[in-house]
């Protein structure tokens, strides 16, 4: 049934329309205008998922927090984004008089530029891949590491040590959780060979009877995602790691000083991070665009990487609703101690698992290392025994 | 037409003069690490346009040599700055000019 | 010459000019990440990927960061009450152009003897990995020696003296 023509049109409908449009054109403009029509698609698509995240976001926030969130502006206050966008767009652009205008201005510029050229290489769907890259992964990588540039250019241009504080803070979390992040998809790509993310998802989109062969469905694929996890949390800054902008500690953190439409943008840098996170995790460990069970396969791809991808978000709210926040300290001693050791060991055991050849064995195998490991190392390494006063090292 | 080899190799050159004059005009050491990076950059461009357009590519030496000339660029701007900064917690200053005796 | 390399090599160029140039040093720094963002583009021009994504991934998301912390953790955000350059300014800048003009003159000079155009390399990164574990292997595994010690020694060289005990 997944093959009949009505399923295949309906999983390859986006990339008929763009063909029929692309159509029109002259024979010469058609792959520049194909490109173009994908990137208007993205930078649609995903702003619009921002305004619907915001209001899942405060509704089940809200909700954890055995309250009702916004009810006022339309049927269960699912307008509320368009409210909180003309608000962010009228109100009045403050920049401190000391604060250095040029990198004032653009900080905010840099991190939605450098966060919207990671959407290039998720493939969303069959064939839906704005930019097949030989190397998308390191590009995707990169797009993140840019980021951090931002952060801190917002810091500093305030001249605001609320600002600079909270961007220092924010720096040193990324640049800790980023390797952590890259090592657990080194596992990935080890596995499957490529570091393409379409061919990472064909790797996956096979089945054993009706059970596929994601990533996270095998041990050291499981330890992987949940590293992942982790550190995907840690990078967009998400709560339990948000210290770097926790309201009750440092005002706003790095983007005190923003107001109106530059916070805006902040706010949307920041959750097109957690979606374009959440879809690099869903393609390299959760089957991309893959169905869960084989007799499932004739519902389109597009909506199986979508309805991922949304899943992950939820998890993310529902993380930010029920777990205090860490500490800084606690936070990087957990990167440093714990979350990177565990994913070194992890890729010892992907390698592991490679090479002992197919059967009951690996499982046993890999499965017994990364459960003791994670006794050994989390239960039992990470309990702090001293509870006496906290000695400072300060940087000067 | 693209771009001709002696191209890329000029700009390489003002490249790496540029970061030479900062490195020997400016006073503030953390500027002359900068010079320094941009010389380290400059080596890796002429690496790589020689590797696009020699002769064997596909023995790939060039990018090998830009790659890990980029790691180790990396690692010798983490020891130079860490000296810097522990500069800076002897002396109370990052000027260079002032650093000119052996006397601690 | 394509419009588009004159384009990235004004972006480089003018980069490496404003982060020597320029006062304020946390600019400085600024300006350097942008050429260091135009070389990547360069690089992607002459088609090696890998390279331009690794130098972006290692020069403007650790490299730039390094050198705004160490500004910031020396106080080079504060304006200097001397002259940003140093005495003997005029000697550098001399030397600066007559090293230009030596590799100018010889790039130019050798115009006629290597090939100006080649066609496209076809290198995938699978490529790449073969080369790292194959031909490359003993320059691989000094680069991580290397990597460990320069971590250990940073943080060594960077860290407080513990207070000696007073006679």
């Amino acid at each position: 049934m997944a093959t009949s023509p009505l399923f295949t049109h309906l999983d390859q409908i986006f990339i008929l329309l763009c063909d029929w449009l692309v159509g029109f054109l002259p024979a010469a403009l058609r792959p520049a205008a194909g490109v173009v029509l994908g990137v208007v698609a993205i930078v649609c698509l995903f702003p619009a998922l921002f305004a619907l995240t915001t209001v899942f976001e405060r509704k089940g926030l809200g909700r954890i927090q055995n309250r009702l969130g916004p009810n006022r502006v339309g049927p269960f206050g699912l307008l509320q984004p368009i409210a909180d966008g003309i608000k962010s767009l009228t109100k009045e652009d403050v920049v401190p008089l000391s604060a250095n205008a040029a990198v004032h201005f653009l900080a905010p510029l840099v991190l939605v530029v450098a966060v919207f050229m990671g959407f290039a290489v998720l493939p969303m769907g069959r064939n839906m891949v704005l930019v097949d890259m030989d190397a998308g992964l390191l590009f995707f990588f990169a797009m993140g590491a840019a980021t951090e540039l931002s952060v801190f250019m917002a810091g500093w241009s305030s001249r605001n040590k609320y600002s600079l504080l909270g961007a220092m803070r924010a720096v040193a979390q990324m640049i800790s959780y980023e390797v952590v992040l890259l090592l657990s998809s080194v596992a990935v790509v080890m596995i499957s060979g490529s570091l393409s993310l379409p061919k990472i998802v064909d790797a996956q989109n096979t089945y054993t009877g009706i059970f596929p062969h994601w990533y996270i469905f095998t041990p050291w694929g499981l330890a992987g995602f949940v590293m992942y996890a982790i550190a995907a949390t840690a990078e967009t800054n998400r709560s339990p790691f948000d210290l770097p902008e926790g309201e009750s500690e440092l005002v706003a953190g790095y983007h005190t000083e923003y107001s109106g439409f530059k916070f805006a943008l902040f706010f949307l840098g920041e959750y097109l991070a957690m979606f374009s996170i959440s879809g690099l995790g869903t393609t390299l460990f959760l089957g991309g665009w893959s169905a869960p069970f084989s007799f499932l396969a004739f519902i389109p791809s597009w909506i199986w990487f979508f309805s991922k991808v949304m899943l992950s978000i939820f998890v993310f709210i529902w993380m930010r609703g029920t777990l205090p926040r860490l500490r800084q300290d606690q936070l990087m001693n957990f990167a440093w101690k714990f979350v990177l050791p565990f994913t070194l060991l992890n890729l010892f055991v992907t390698a592991l698992w490679r090479f002992m050849g197919e059967g009951w064995l690996r499982w046993v195998v890999c499965s017994a290392i990364l459960a003791a490991a994670y006794v050994l190392m989390g239960r039992i390494g990470m309990r702090s025994e001293h509870f006496g006063p906290r000695r400072y090292r300060y940087a000067e | 037409m693209t771009t001709p080899l002696a191209g890329y190799l000029l700009v390489a050159a003002l490249l790496f003069a540029i970061g030479l004059a900062g490195a020997l005009v400016r006073r503030n050491a953390i500027l002359v690490l900068i010079g320094i990076e941009l010389m380290l950059n400059a080596a890796n461009l002429n690496l790589i346009a020689f590797w696009r357009f020699g002769p064997h590519p596909e023995l790939l030496t060039g990018m090998m040599f830009a790659i890990f000339s980029i790691a180790v660029a990396a690692a010798e701007a983490a020891v130079g700055l860490g000296l810097v900064i522990s500069i800076y917690r002897h002396t109370n200053s990052t000027d260079l000019d002032k650093m000119n005796r052996m006397k601690g | 010459m394509s419009p588009i390399f004159y384009l990235l090599a004004a972006l480089t160029i003018g980069g490496g000019l404003a982060a020597v140039l320029l006062k304020n040093l946390v600019h400085a720094a600024l300006a350097t990440t942008v050429a260091f963002a135009g070389l990547a583009l360069l690089y992607l021009e002459l088609d090696a990927q890998f390279a331009g994504f690794a130098q972006i991934l290692v020069y403007i998301g650790a490299v730039a960061i390094l050198i705004v912390f160490a500004i910031l953790l020396t106080r080079g955000s504060d304006l200097p009450k001397d002259s940003v350059f140093s005495r003997t300014w005029a000697v550098g800048l001399v030397i600066a152009a007559a090293v230009f003009a030596v590799l100018a003159w010889a790039v130019l000079q050798s115009l006629r003897a290597v090939p100006q155009q080649m066609a496209v390399p076809a290198v995938t990164v699978h490529d790449i990995g073969n080369a790292l574990v194959g031909r490359y292997v003993l320059p691989l595994e000094i680069v991580g020696l290397l990597l460990t010690a320069a971590t250990v020694g940073a943080v060594i060289v960077a860290m407080h003296e513990k207070e000696r005990p007073k006679p």
